[in-house]
């Protein structure tokens, strides 16, 4: 397959663009932490999304869903990167939906289909400190009666606080088990914080926490892979999504650069400018060509697709932290303003490098891989 | 089975027919490249046999026109031959600057009878050309060249100095570019084609800080051209010129500039070792060389997406330019590595244990990676006007 979109693919980006633009712009964003609101996105602007389908797009087709793939989910990530949109889409239309479909059986029957019809927010809770970690989850699920007893604490659980099911992964006697663990649970409190781009996430404890043995996501000590195909969706979604930041971040500051004038000339202008943006374009386009091809490798079931998926989420790193930073110092003191939108792209960008395994997680683990 | 899988497994049915296993082996020394020409020495039979196996059917170019010598394949069916090389580890049967700029040039702008007559010998690699661009005084301000073309009626006759001429000691004929206007800058440069037997024509090597010679001055003492060669229209060669660059650095993009494309820390591991950890000992230095690593396999992720848009035209015209940029800064990077991992030992200059200093020697030889062909800073400079349309660029 060719590493560009295919006609449908540039047509689902024709219409998810400006549908994005005129329903969550940057305003949108501000709007929603200027009005203190305590969900950490738009509800109305959700059942937009599911009229789109969006939710549903990576769930299969006899799931109720779409059954696209990640290159289609990345073109709505990109676009909700582009404008700063808080979201459940990462979370729940593409992480859990990945953890799901790989699972099967009860779990992906009861939560997909509610997926793809809007009606379900999920959360991901994997990580349980400050960095991401997820070789080393401390969170024990202890067999108790018909089901299992969770305790644990988690956090960086986006949306944790309002999710309808949170996809907790556990260390059980053999491995690592992965629970669907609904909202109302007994021994479940979320304590949502306002992050940097303001994003909810929550500090999750779970305090014997009693569930069903169908809570089981797949099977009991088998959760590995399905908590690998979370992460690589996840990972490669949020790469997507970066990619959008840093886009939105250079197109601001490239057009910046064309209207400021200093000493009588457009800054643009001064070579010494004109070379930082052009090298800032060139990452842009590595990390684009990146994530796509770590989509297409996910998409395809190649094996290859792990070391993609970390040099994606790596690069998209690295990309969009210098467009962000590029875009504060070229719009010199007007960047650092509150009123001007770029710092807000430097605010998600942080939020996302972080998610999921930021910059140097990802290079040590593409070290790992390469047997070194 | 699609007809593009049928192709592949024709292609992978005559590869295995026929290329020798010697030339399943990674290029190791300068005479395991196949050049051509009139004065070619094939380091083996090996080197004969593939070079003639793949020319009679096409494959030194296959995506060439049959007419021309080549096997006229699609951009699907290119990209597929080139993995079935890939995957044998087939070395190239022919590189030349005929195949990667001469040829696409000729493609563009070349009458018929050109195509016919100078395409095929490259194919065939009978034919050896070198390129004239550059001058002492015309680097990157290269359209301020000054080597002359006096009109005598039926020929000119051509004055001046090239320098940069790769190989041009061991070439053939050359493609160079000459003032035949001196009142107008743009519209005022021939792209002459000619012999360098031709009377007149001398070239010198330049020693390099890597201590070898690939390039050369090449001096024009009153060398007649017949008004016959040349490509495109009189004083219009700028406009080939530029075509060629462009094609240049597509050809520098796609051929890989990032260098080798696997993953410097674990050829390194395997070379030196690890820890008890499984670990490049050096932490500092392994971190490096796992950020390079993240590097080069987006950068191969570019050249893969690059390729597929530039064939389909689907690409911005100056992208290679950004492929240029970004792909040399990466090998020079990995050299760096190299040496750097290679310690005291890739200093050394001629020794044998270190195949005459090879480290240190391609070390220094990448530096000129972002000089020729368009220095990094033009690179630049082309992306910020042409692609982003920043003022006064």
């Amino acid at each position: 397959m060719p590493l560009y979109h295919n006609d449908d693919q540039a047509m689902l980006k024709d219409s998810v663009a400006p549908f994005v633009a005129e329903q969550a712009p940057v305003s949108h964003l501000r709007k929603l932490r200027d009005s203190a609101d305590a969900t950490g996105f738009s509800r109305d602007l959700w059942a937009q999304f599911t009229e789109m389908g969006l939710p549903g797009m990576l769930v299969p087709e006899a799931h109720g869903g779409l059954g696209m793939g990640h290159m289609e989910a990345g073109i709505v990530l990109e676009e909700i990167g582009r404008n700063l949109t808080l979201s459940p889409f990462l979370s729940t239309g593409v992480g859990a939906v990945a953890a799901l479909a790989k699972a099967g059986g009860t779990q992906a029957g009861r939560w997909l289909p509610a997926i793809a019809s809007g009606e379900a927010i999920i959360a991901l809770a994997i990580d349980e400190g400050a960095k991401h970690r997820p070789d080393r989850i401390a969170t024990t699920a202890t067999r108790a009666g018909n089901g299992f007893r969770l305790d644990g604490k988690k956090s960086f659980v986006l949306h944790g606080h309002v999710a309808d099911m949170s996809i907790v992964a556990a260390k059980t006697d053999g491995g690592i088990t992965l629970f669907a663990v609904p909202k109302d649970a007994k021994g479940v409190t979320a304590d949502p914080r306002r992050l940097v781009d303001s994003s909810l996430a929550s500090h999750v404890t779970l305090d014997g926490v009693e569930v069903d043995a169908d809570a089981v996501i797949g099977e009991v000590d088998a959760g590995g892979d399905i908590l690998d195909a979370l992460l690589a969706a996840t990972r490669t979604g949020a790469a997507a999504e970066m990619v959008g930041v840093g886009q939105g971040a250079m197109d601001m500051t490239v057009t910046y650069l064309k209207e400021r004038k200093q000493f009588g000339k457009l800054i643009g202008e001064f070579q010494g400018l004109q070379h930082r943006a052009a090298h800032l374009y060139g990452e842009m386009e590595v990390a684009r060509a990146t994530v796509m091809k770590a989509q297409q490798l996910l998409d395809e079931g190649n094996e290859g697709a792990k070391l993609m998926v970390s040099v994606a989420k790596a690069k998209a790193g690295r990309a969009a932290n210098l467009a962000v930073r590029e875009g504060v110092q070229m719009h010199g003191g007007i960047g650092m303003t509150d009123e001007y939108d770029i710092g807000l792209y430097m605010k998600r960008d942080r939020a996302l490098a972080e998610y999921m395994g930021d910059v140097h997680y990802h290079i040590d683990l593409v070290a790992r891989m390469n047997g070194y | 089975m699609s007809d593009l899988d049928a192709f592949r497994a024709e292609v992978r049915g005559w590869l295995e027919a026929n290329c020798p296993a010697e030339m399943r082996e990674p290029v190791r020394e300068e005479g395991d490249v196949c050049w051509g020409g009139r004065n070619w020495v094939f380091k083996n039979d090996a080197q004969k046999q593939w070079l003639e196996a793949c020319a009679a059917k096409g494959y030194t170019v296959p995506d060439w026109p049959k007419p021309y010598g080549g096997a006229g394949l699609t951009p699907e069916q290119t990209k597929i031959f080139k993995q079935e090389m890939k995957r044998i580890h087939a070395r190239s049967p022919l590189d030349s600057f005929g195949i990667w700029m001469l040829g696409p040039a000729l493609l563009q702008f070349g009458t018929e009878e050109q195509k016919v007559e100078y395409l095929n010998p490259i194919a065939r690699g009978e034919i050896r050309w070198c390129q004239g661009y550059s001058e002492p005084g015309s680097g990157s301000d290269l359209v301020s060249l000054q080597t002359f073309g006096e009109d005598k009626g039926d020929h000119w006759v051509v004055n001046g100095s090239k320098i940069w001429t790769s190989y041009a000691d061991q070439a053939d004929w050359i493609f160079c570019l000459v003032r035949t206007d001196k009142t107008n800058k743009y519209q005022g440069i021939t792209f002459m084609l000619f012999d360098m037997a031709s009377k007149g024509v001398t070239t010198k090597p330049i020693l390099l800080i890597s201590g070898n010679s690939p390039f050369c001055e090449t001096f024009f003492d009153d060398v007649e051209v017949p008004k016959t060669q040349f490509i495109g229209e009189v004083n219009r060669g700028w406009d080939v010129a530029k075509y060629l660059l462009g094609h240049e650095r597509e050809m520098i993009s796609g051929g890989g500039a990032g260098g080798d494309m696997v993953s410097i820390g674990g050829a390194f591991a395997k070379a030196f070792g690890k820890n008890a950890a499984g670990e490049l000992d050096d932490p500092i230095l392994r971190a490096e060389m796992a950020a390079f690593d993240v590097d080069v396999f987006a950068y191969r992720a570019m050249g893969e997406r690059f390729m597929d848009m530039w064939k389909t035209g689907r690409a911005h015209p100056a992208s290679s330019n950004m492929m240029k940029y970004v792909g040399t800064e990466l090998n020079k990077r990995r050299h760096e590595l190299v040496m750097s991992g290679g310690g005291s030992e890739a200093l050394e200059w001629d020794s044998e244990e270190t195949k005459g200093g090879a480290r240190a020697r391609g070390w220094l030889r990448t530096k000129a990676n972002s000089i020729e062909g368009g220095t990094s800073e033009v690179m630049l400079n082309v992306i910020a006007k042409r692609i982003l349309d920043l003022p006064g660029a």
